[in-house]
């Protein structure tokens, strides 16, 4: 695999990253500001509007979130590579001082171990918490997930399961990642039944799926998006609280068109959505959050509102996600389709280092596809 | 661990000294020291009883009682009329696939005897001794192979993919050597528990190639937890050799190499097993650190019942196994020897276990098949909405078309 060098550049990469101001200019022209995202509108299940809130970015979030997942059950732990001095990413920080290094501890360098050892001690009744350093490296353990975790509980008539089981992973564009530092593997899983996939778009919902995915009775596979562990920032609810698996949910309501993502890519959604609305398109926009499986009636009914879908993920187009979510809306509204369901997603090409704009589902991409659909 | 500090000592002559690297300390030499690929010695392999089943002078062994000794025998002949009968009913196309544990059957009983009932097991699926030894039914093994409504498994994998939570037996799946990260996994549990329990995992050689059992075992080591690895090494993996499967000293010849302890037994040695089991899990158990054992022992018969074994092994060399080294009819010459046994009782064993297997077959063959809703449940711990549809769609199909189903699937 990518050892040595490769691992040693990998690193020092994100290592650096992890520093605010060596954010590059090819990621913050493509779909940045330069400023911290805002918060979301909505408030996450759970928050009742009194609880206190703090202002956290997302691998804030995520932290907090492991923090109360092992401070809540102390049959829970926490393993991977370097997760033991905080993570490269930093989302582990303070954890095995916190906890002690027995309930945090480090792995050697091997994927399918971790995994493999996450399923046995699921499968003991522990809550295992697995890291994967980034989902491009998830590959060597897609055999544990696919052929052993879902599996568990189905083949042994429900003797044993790792329900205990969360592999989170970070996923996605960063503007500098190339082939092995950028790709959104979650269509892969959601191939496989027995499997949950949750993909977050901001600290809150990082925070209460987080804690959802962890104390949900199936393997969980929790991709965050790492382009937004610094850059995302809002505020956040103190405290404990879950934000349901298997719901989408709608961030803004609009008649025009069905707008569909989830991950990083609501931050593009939405700033396509702003740009059409402009133009008088009312865009309805939908973040999927759970992947696996999925809320199909929130979808649906938006369409059958709409009369129009535009669906979008960083994933190549061929076999995305996107397929799953155009065949089944064809199916269940196809006489309130008034356009082609359109996606625009990522090309059907090796995450590209140079060409990494002109590879994503941009801003610009998105909002002509909005256009082309609301005219078509 | 020092990862710092260089500390010449100059004991070596110039340019010599000692270095400390992370995780190691290594001496200096002046001379480029090639280690060669095997040592001059393998590790030997520890027996009892000589092949005719006599004690060898002077064998150190843990003493079994006449109790013990005896019902390992009969669960080992169980285990015999088990193969030999489900075999022959799948050959006769009343179930599907099969395979047998022909010559491992000291392996399977005397390991799982060694254990505590409070231990884990992880195997692969040449291992239903040690399920039957734990009080798994001969009608469990049925309603699994006929994947009958009286299968724990609900009717869903192929036969031999046992398992039993009530015997601590996680169930069976076909990849290879996954299950060997599983038990690593396991034991880090039960070593954060207060149980006074190991954890075992067992593999053939064939399967320690996979990369799961390298990593498991460098993670057994590093994270030091209490797990037994015993490879079955029976000389094929299918129909490729052990000398096609690996260079170095076997299995056992890794231990050292990932720091874990390791030891090398005759497998068809039911004495010989029963101790080194019984000594690798007091080691496992008291200092909370794994061991490899290395069962030598030979697959007399097929891979499976889709295996012809005589196209790529010649006949002698099964025969030889089957005649000279049969661990059963090893062992029983040593009960008979201490007068624990005899020929009446042997005649009798026999007779009642073939009755038990064939019943056992007969109850399961006539009981139903697993029912259709287990099609749907246990996917996930409730099912999501795309299953409640699914299910809805394919009973108002078969409800339609119920002539192009199988009648033996009852509808409910």
């Amino acid at each position: 695999m990518q050892r040595g060098t490769a691992a040693l550049l990998r690193c020092a990469r994100f290592l650096g990253e992890l520093q605010p101001r060596r954010i590059s200019s090819l990621e913050t022209a493509r779909c940045f500001s330069g400023a911290a995202m805002q918060a979301q509108p909505s408030a996450p299940e759970g928050y009742d509007g009194t609880a206190e809130l703090k202002r956290m970015n997302l691998f804030t979030a995520v932290n907090d979130a492991l923090h109360i997942a092992l401070d809540t059950d102390p049959n829970s732990y926490i393993f991977g590579e370097d997760v033991s001095f905080g993570g490269v990413f930093r989302c582990t920080t303070g954890l095995a001082e916190r906890f002690g290094r027995h309930r945090v501890f480090n792995t050697p360098l091997c994927e399918q171990g971790i995994i493999g050892f996450g399923i046995g001690l699921a499968a003991m009744g522990s809550r295992a918490i697995a890291e994967i350093q980034f989902a491009d490296y998830i590959f060597p353990a897609f055999d544990q997930i696919v052929n052993e975790a879902a599996k568990c509980r189905y083949r042994s008539g429900n003797q044993f399961d790792c329900g205990g089981l969360t592999i989170r992973t970070p996923y996605g564009a960063v503007g500098h990642g190339g082939h092995y530092h950028s790709q959104s593997p979650e269509a892969f899983f959601t191939h496989v039944p027995g499997l949950k996939v949750v993909v977050p778009r901001s600290p809150s919902k990082a925070k209460g799926l987080l804690l959802a995915s962890i104390r949900d009775r199936n393997p969980t596979v929790f991709f965050e998006p790492k382009g937004l562990y610094r850059m995302a920032v809002e505020e956040v609810p103190i405290g404990d609280y879950e934000t349901e698996l298997g719901r989408a949910e709608v961030l803004r309501e609009g008649s025009d068109v069905t707008v569909v993502g989830w991950g990083a890519q609501m931050l593009v959604l939405e700033r396509a959505c702003d740009a059409v609305e402009k133009e008088g398109v009312s865009c309805e926009l939908i973040d999927l959050q759970t992947l696996l499986p999925w809320d199909v009636d929130t979808v649906a009914a938006s369409v059958s509102k709409t009369g129009r879908l535009v669906i979008s993920h960083e994933a190549p187009i061929t076999s995305g996600f996107g397929a799953e979510i155009a065949a089944k809306i064809a199916e269940r509204s196809f006489l309130k389709l008034e356009a082609p369901v359109a996606r625009v997603c990522g090309l059907d090409t090796p995450f590209p280092l140079v060409f990494e704009p002109f590879y994503l589902p941009t801003e610009s991409k998105v909002a002509d596809a909005i256009m082309h659909t609301v005219s078509f | 661990m020092s990862s710092h500090a260089t500390a010449a000592t100059g004991k070596e002559g110039h340019g010599a000294g000692v270095l400390d690297f992370p995780g190691a300390r290594f001496s200096f030499v002046n001379e480029l020291h090639v280690v060669p690929e095997s040592t001059p010695t393998p590790i030997p392999c520890y027996r009892v009883l000589d092949e005719l089943g006599q004690l060898i002078p002077g064998a150190k062994y843990t003493q079994v009682s006449e109790e013990l000794a005896v019902a390992m025998y009969r669960k080992m002949a169980v285990l015999q009329s088990m193969d030999l009968v489900f075999y022959d009913a799948q050959r006769q196309g009343r179930f599907s696939f099969y395979m047998t544990t022909a010559g491992e059957e000291a392996i399977n009983i005397a390991s799982g005897a060694a254990l505590s009932d409070l231990d884990t097991i992880f195997a692969q699926y040449r291992e239903p001794g040690v399920l039957l030894w734990r009080g798994f039914s001969m009608l469990q093994f049925a309603h699994q192979c006929f994947a009958t409504s009286g299968d724990l498994g609900k009717g869903r994998q192929m036969p031999v993919h046992y398992g039993s939570k009530e015997h601590r037996f996680h169930t069976i799946s076909s990849p290879l050597a996954t299950q060997i990260p599983h038990a690593v996994g396991a034991a880090y549990h039960v070593k954060m528990s207060p149980e006074d329990a190991c954890v075992v995992t067992y593999f053939g050689e064939g399967a320690a190639s996979e990369g799961d059992f390298h990593g498991a075992i460098n993670f057994a080591a590093t994270l030091e937890v209490p797990v037994i690895f015993v490879c079955r090494n029976n000389g094929w993996a299918i129909s490729t050799p052990a000398r096609e499967q690996y260079r170095g000293d076997g299995i056992a010849g890794r231990g050292q190499a990932y720091g874990v302890r390791s030891l090398r037994v005759d497998g068809n040695d039911t004495l010989a097993m029963y101790s080194a089991m019984k000594a690798a899990r007091e080691m496992a158990v008291t200092e909370e650190r794994p061991i490899l054992l290395e069962a030598m022992t030979y697959r007399t018969g097929h891979h499976s019942t889709s295996d012809d074994s005589s196209r790529y092994r010649g006949a002698a060399e099964i025969q030889h196994w089957k005649l000279q080294r049969d661990p059963v009819a090893r062992f029983r010459r040593w009960l008979q020897g201490q007068g624990w046994w005899d020929d009446a009782r042997e005649e009798e064993l026999r007779k009642s276990a073939r009755a038990e297997v064939i019943a056992a077959l007969d109850t399961a063959e006539a009981t139903d098949k697993a029912p259709l809703r287990d099609l749907f449940t246990d996917v996930y711990d409730a099912a999501p909405p795309n299953l409640v549809e699914q299910e809805r769609q394919v009973r108002a199909h078969v409800a339609k078309h119920r002539a192009d189903y199988p009648d033996n699937v009852p509808l409910d």
